[in-house]
């Protein structure tokens, strides 16, 4: 099974601390924590350079304002009219004018330059060692390993997810990396040129890791390219960073690099894995932080009714709420699922409809992006929530057969 | 033309008559400073509004978790927030001010176009009547974000249409003030009022109106091909189709940028003519103003793509738009050096006017610099998107133009009312609100480049700490504004009885006028010098 | 000043900003095109011609030059589809004719219609990228689970400038939906609305 494979190398990863599984988990980035201040200086070239520029022009900027505002509040203590001060009755002083739009432009030209080689090398994604395709969904990601045969979605993990939800099972303050944690980490070396491929698949994401030194919007058509050579092992969380729709906050990205040999050995894993299963890579599903043994005996047993309607709630709240409504009530072009007999009647087209999605209507194929048990979960939950009352249990692995 | 016809009836009338009474008198009132107070009030009950929404966002993130609202709601409230605020709040207080103030700062006896006044205004409540009435629509109001990108703008529900006619009405509603805002200035100063001699609050507010008439029909072009690509098959956006969802955003911000100066400039007039009446000084530099202005309304025009770094422009673009961003620093810079020489060596006094406006100078400095940092494209792929940019737009806009706003009210107050303020009251407004609002948006500098995101309902346990300040100030800044409401209400009903000059070193054709000001005034042209 | 001027005034005035208005919002239309022109000078976004470019046989050709073209395929909207090119990526001589095959599948049991959209990155070597023949220049009506090759034929112009040495050729596969005729009009194809 290919979760499984993708949960021993990480279990590796985890021993050498390179997984906050370890308290003192040094592969975690020092730079997020609380009360932080600033940018990072990440663990890249680029990272480093847009650090130091922007080091510089805060410097510059509090040079500035300093002027003004010693300026401004050395007059108001100084020329008080309470205090006896006479106003002057000066208005214009042409060589003062002249130094103050002079200096300033001349100050600006000095930041240019080094923003503009900053800008070049930023562009340049040439010599790139391998070549990563991120694709933005509504929400999640989508990463293909162009030089592998890999490619796997990276979802919020299920400790996040459970969190997130109004009256929540666990509290947000019990998950470690509450909303930056993912299921699938984007796994790569270090010192590789890694050229990413941007992409999305409904709207436009902006996939943004702050340690790499940018962020580059992903739109549906149309392709982005955009480089980053990681200097240091480590674990780096970043998010979505353009609005796209009900669950922008929550579609986190998490990138971890690994030495060279460590990272061919993830890759042997992988493609072992992915030829041994025949099966789509996307299925995929682990959940880093739960350890092995929550996965371990993920085969596709029977699940109760309980776990089915609040796994099916789960996720209809993160993948099917959007259009059609807390209650299943639908809205505009979007049908009502709630009192639908479409809904409650033939399972096999309930079941297809999720998998396959509708041609020509915004119903997509959700096959691709869910498991098994998701599935089960779903169509138990819209069947029998809001009044609907077909009554049935569907289990993981009639969706296996339906697929 | 019946409007221009009828002001050359108008001006055959003897004018001694009075308002007409009750709700007739502001439905149908052609009276410029009737129409100031129209705007004025509907700005505030807007700002109010548009206040509560943010209320409802600094609620839901005063902590992590889902404590108030669903995502989905939350992104309709910022959504809203931003339009309400934008179109709702600012820009009817800024045109509510020209009305009262223009025709009285250039000698005129009215605006030019009366009758296209009142229209002006009255479409503004029925362009938000179908704005806010979505949030009741089964699927909720738009929740894409003012800026309005497809394709998600195009998931938007049954409130998709709602939102782009009340676009197209609000952007009528501008064009129609911003044309008799220019023909008022150009053709109705009094004898002698050059333009040159103009009340630099005019000046700002023609170019202002020059660029609204430039860019608002480009946003309902815009808007346009959003309807037609939504409902009549076309693709302007639709990669599909041949289209790019890019160019929507090239075509927005065209418009956007310039709007951007919209909401400033006029501000900028305001602090001008306060800062020299409590300095007791000439404003310094009255010409390099001027052409300031109109340096900043002409470089907005060609720095747009500035907030499109990250959508992978080429090189020499980025480059181009790098630059031409930097440059507006220039005047910018300018404008804040010509007011620290107009309070240096002057003789000042502190009322709450001059309190705001000099808050207004600093506050927008901060603004400004954050500007000026994020002009940098290698820089900007950090910042962008993230709270870094929330903090900067909201110093220039909230402790920006909503304090010159306010700054304006207090100063001219008396003018209107014909009572003096409760200075007490107007003190402890600032100093509650100056101190909330940066505690409010200051945090949110750290929040942005420690890599919070805008626009999520939702974040990281590592930003607790920050947005529970930055809520705690948002709450405090919001209530004080109900002392404000308070205060014009008590300044309205009565009080001390404000003198013609009001203030000691007031300048201008205002001040000539007795308090408050009769309803009609200068139906004989003044003479300048 | 007399009345009578003052309204002369106004109407000249008024006359002229209400046609700046209304130049103005075509302006807003007229950057459609212009984008495009923008679009084709500076390679921005990648956009790519949507036209078969003209190949010249005869044009010179330097031999030893090499560029990779990688290819990606993208399915919108999570429709069942297989979508993938053959080759990843091939070495090419810029001036000479390639051709490459893209593994098409509808999934569905319906028949429908796709729209196979091109983006090149680097986006400056959008306009040097000119296919002779593609698969994208039109509609592809697919029958229910029919599986097919299809193949653009391209060459990369020699007047690429040295820097770019890779140029990544991206399909994004829309699907439009089963309402559509099969016989569409290639021409009227390229303004056909995609919206679902």
């Amino acid at each position: 099974m290919t979760s499984k494979m993708l949960v021993r190398a990480l279990t590796a990863v985890g021993l050498l601390g390179l997984l906050p599984i370890a308290a003192a988990a040094p592969g975690e980035s020092e730079w997020r924590k609380p009360w932080g201040l600033n940018l990072p200086e990440g663990v890249t070239s680029l990272s480093q350079q847009a650090y130091d520029l922007h080091m510089l022009v805060f410097y510059i900027v509090c040079a500035i304002g300093a002027f003004v505002f010693i300026g401004i509040f050395y007059s108001i203590w100084k020329f008080r009219h309470s205090q006896g001060a006479k106003p002057a009755n000066f208005h214009h002083n042409t060589t003062v004018e002249v130094v103050w739009t002079v200096v300033p432009f001349l100050i600006l030209l000095g930041i240019a330059v080094p923003a503009t080689q900053t800008m070049i090398k930023m562009e340049d994604t040439s010599g790139y060692d391998m070549t990563v395709k991120v694709t933005g969904y509504q929400w999640m990601w989508e990463y293909e390993y162009m030089d592998e045969d890999i490619s796997f979605f990276s979802r919020l993990d299920r400790d996040s997810q459970r969190a997130r939800q109004r009256d929540p099972e666990i509290s947000p303050q019990e998950v470690e990396h509450y909303l930056l944690d993912v299921d699938n980490p984007l796994v790569v070396p270090i010192d590789k040129k890694i050229r990413f491929l941007l992409t999305a698949n409904d709207v436009i994401h902006s996939w943004w890791v702050p340690e790499l030194g940018w962020k580059k919007d992903t739109i549906p058509g149309f392709i982005n390219e955009a480089w980053a050579r990681i200097e240091e092992p480590g674990v780096y969380r970043g998010q979505c960073a353009e609005l796209c729709g009900r669950d922008h906050g929550f579609m986190p990205i998490v990138v971890i690099a690994l030495e060279q040999d460590e990272y061919d050995d993830w890759v042997a894993e992988q493609n072992g894995d992915v030829a041994a299963a025949g099966d789509d890579p996307a299925d995929v599903d682990v959940d880093a932080d739960a350890g092995a043994d929550e996965v371990a005996d993920e085969q596709l047993e029977d699940m109760s009714q309980d776990e089915l309607m609040s796994l099916g709630g789960q996720v209809y709240d993160s993948q099917c709420l959007a259009c059609h409504r807390a209650e299943g009530e639908g809205m505009g072009s979007f049908p009502a699922l709630a009192g639908n007999d479409e809904v409650t009647g033939d399972v096999s087209q309930v079941k297809d409809v999720i998998i396959n999605g509708v041609s020509g209507t915004a119903m997509q194929a959700f096959g691709g992006r869910l498991d098994d048990r998701e599935i089960a979960g779903l169509v138990t939950y819209i069947r029998n929530a809001w009044g609907n009352d077909a009554g049935d249990l569907v289990q993981p692995s009639e969706i296996r057969d339906a697929r | 033309m019946s409007s221009t016809t009828d002001t050359a009836h108008h001006g055959h009338d003897d004018h001694h008559h009075g308002p007409a009474y009750g709700i007739t008198r502001w439905l149908f009132t052609t009276n410029h400073k009737d129409l100031g107070v129209l705007y004025m009030s509907f700005g505030l009950l807007m700002f109010f509004i548009g206040g509560a929404m943010a209320m409802v966002i600094r609620a839901e993130l005063f902590q992590p978790g889902l404590n108030v609202v669903d995502p989905y709601f939350f992104n309709q409230m910022t959504t809203m927030h931003a339009l309400v605020m934008i179109f709702g709040a600012v820009m009817p207080a800024l045109t509510g001010l020209a009305n009262w103030l223009i025709p009285v700062q250039i000698g005129a006896p009215d605006m030019a176009l009366p009758r296209i006044n009142n229209w002006a205004f009255w479409l503004l409540p029925a362009g938000f009547v179908l704005l806010l009435a979505t949030l009741f629509m089964p699927g909720g109001g738009p929740a894409g974000g003012w800026t309005m990108y497809p394709p998600l703008v195009l998931q938007l529900g049954d409130a998709f249409p709602f939102l782009i006619f009340a676009v197209h009405i609000l952007g009528i509603s501008s064009i129609m003030g911003s044309i008799n805002i220019v023909a008022t200035v150009l053709n109705m100063r009094a004898p002698g009022m050059t333009l040159m001699k103009m009340p630099l609050f005019v000046w700002t507010w023609l170019i202002t109106a020059f660029l609204m008439i430039a860019v608002m029909p480009v946003l309902a072009g815009a808007v346009t091909m959003l309807l037609t690509d939504q409902y009549f098959g076309t693709s302007f956006f639709d990669a599909a189709g041949g289209g790019d969802p890019v160019m929507f955003q090239h075509i927005f911000w065209f418009f956007g940028h310039p709007e951007v100066y919209i909401l400033i400039l006029p501000a900028f007039g305001i602090v001008s003519a306060i800062l020299p009446t409590f300095s007791r000084k000439p404003l310094f530099g009255y010409s390099s103003m001027v052409y300031a202005t109109a340096a900043i309304a002409f470089l907005s025009f060609i720095v747009w793509a500035h907030h499109m770094f990250t959508v992978g422009l080429p090189l020499a673009g980025q480059l181009f738009f790098m630059f031409a961003t930097m440059l507006v620093a220039v005047p910018t810079g300018v404008k804040i050096f010509n007011w620290m020489a107009t309070m240096w060596r002057g003789s000042m006094t502190f009322e709450t006017p001059m309190l705001f406006s000099i808050a207004f100078v600093v506050l927008f400095t901060v603004g400004g610099l954050s500007g000026v940092m994020l002009a940098l494209a290698p820089v900007d792929l950090q910042y962008h998107d993230t709270y870094f940019v929330v903090a900067h737009f909201h110093y220039v806009l909230v402790s920006g133009t909503v304090f010159a706003i306010m700054a304006a009210v207090y100063y001219w107050l008396p003018k209107w009312t014909g009572h003096m303020y409760d200075e007490k009251l107007g003190k402890i407004h600032f100093w509650v609100s100056a101190i909330s609002v940066n505690v409010l948006f200051f945090p949110q500098h750290f929040l942005g480049l420690a890599g919070m995101p805008r626009r999520i309902p939702d974040y990281a346990l590592q930003f607790a700490e920050f947005n529970m300040i930055s809520s705690i100030g948002g709450f405090v800044f919001g209530f004080s504004q109900l002392l404000f409401l308070y205060i014009i209400i008590k300044c309205v009903r009565g009080g001390e009885k404000a003198t013609d000059q009001v203030w000691d070193g007031a300048q201008g054709l205002e001040w000539t006028l007795p308090s408050p000001a009769p309803y009609h005034t200068f139906d004989t042209p003044p003479v300048v010098r | 000043m007399s009345d009578e001027t003052t309204s002369k005034r106004h109407t000249g005035i008024v006359t002229r900003l209400v046609l700046v208005t209304v130049g103005m919002f075509g302006f807003g239309f007229a950057l459609v095109p212009l984008y495009d022109v923008i679009c084709d000078i500076t390679g921005l976004n990648g956009v790519v011609d949507l036209q078969a470019a003209d190949y010249d046989a005869g044009a010179e050709v330097d031999p030893d030059r090499k560029v990779t073209v990688e290819f990606v395929a993208t399915v919108n909207d999570n429709r069942p589809w297989e979508f993938s090119p053959e080759v990843r990526r091939m070495e090419v001589t810029p001036g000479e004719l390639y051709t490459v095959t893209f593994k098409t599948t509808n999934e569905q049991s319906e028949d429908t219609v796709s729209q196979i959209v091109p983006s090149v990155a680097p986006g400056r070597a959008g306009r040097h990228f000119r296919k002779t023949e593609c698969f994208c220049f039109t509609e592809q009506p697919f029958e229910a689970g029919e599986n097919r090759d299809m193949s653009v034929t391209f060459f990369i112009d020699p007047r690429l400038d040295d820097r770019t040495q890779t140029v990544t050729l991206s399909y994004t596969l829309f699907d439009l939906g089963a309402g559509d005729e099969p016989d569409i009009d290639p021409e009227d194809a390229q303004l056909h609305a995609g919206s679902q």
